[in-house]
């Protein structure tokens, strides 16, 4: 199975009031459970089910994946700089697997 | 005379007659009998209030060439403020195994109401949104794709 590595790409420097993209990527097969492998055994659910973002331990977005959603989650979203702090962001699996990153903000 | 002309339908062009008009007849009731499960989810995350159809910005491609990797964008006009704000944002599908796709949880601090992600989509259908506002007001739109290649594995 491959490493699973989540990867945020949060701008480092922004001045106050700015509004801010934060692009999310993680690494994960998203099994549906209604795949097949080569063997046409059914490849059990296997999912990120939650995300979430925190700025400074409080939680600013949050977000519930289905089975719908693709292979190697994509998640971009938005918000609004008002101080210089600390964004914890979160993926938890189906195994109950948390995959974590932290990203730095300064504002100007 | 009369008979005659009357024996001019053939065999074949009574079969053909037939079959078309049992054709025209069967298939639109099969159509409108399905029943669509994402608004059937859309009753019930309003609990039967039902949302009003609104101009909301949503994004998807119109034809989706792989239904893997479809991206989906919405963006919502709102104040952004402590006191009215959009908590919640559905995806959800009407021809998927299930409607669910995704649902987001906003907060007022994002100052903006918008988010991207890629979803799966098995055939062609209709992708609708379903926003709850901080008062419990709900607004929803909707929008066809085309799938050439379904994405849901099975």
């Amino acid at each position: 199975m491959s490493k699973i590595k989540p990867r945020v790409k949060v701008p480092k420097e922004v001045s106050i009031d700015e509004i801010i993209e934060i692009k999310t990527l993680i690494r994960h097969p998203m099994h549906s459970g209604r795949m097949k492998d080569t063997d046409g055994q059914t490849i059990p659910r296997h999912i990120i089910n939650s995300f979430s973002a925190k700025f400074n331990g409080k939680e600013i977005f949050q977000m519930d994946l289905e089975p719908s959603i693709s292979t190697n989650p994509f998640i971009v979203f938005q918000y609004k700089a008002k101080e210089s702090g600390k964004f914890d962001f979160e993926w938890i699996d189906d195994n109950g697997e948390i995959y974590s990153i932290s990203k730095n903000m300064v504002v100007s | 005379m009369k008979l005659n002309k009357l024996r001019k339908i053939s065999r074949r062009n009574a079969l053909q007659l037939i079959a078309g008009f049992t054709g025209t007849a069967i298939f639109p009731s099969i159509s409108f009998a399905e029943s669509n499960q994402a608004l059937n989810r859309i009753n019930e995350i309003t609990k039967g209030l039902g949302a009003t159809e609104s101009d909301i910005w949503l994004d998807l491609p119109e034809i989706a060439e792989n239904g893997n990797q479809v991206k989906v964008s919405f963006e919502m006009d709102s104040p952004i403020t402590e006191s009215d704000y959009v908590k919640t944002v559905y995806i959800l599908a009407d021809g998927n195994p299930s409607p669910n796709v995704a649902k987001f949880s906003f907060t007022p601090e994002m100052g903006s109401c918008s988010a991207t992600t890629r979803i799966r989509l098995s055939k062609t259908q209709n992708v609708y949104l379903l926003a709850e506002n901080n008062n419990g007001q709900f607004l929803m739109t909707n929008t066809k794709v085309k799938v050439t290649i379904g994405g849901c594995g099975g």
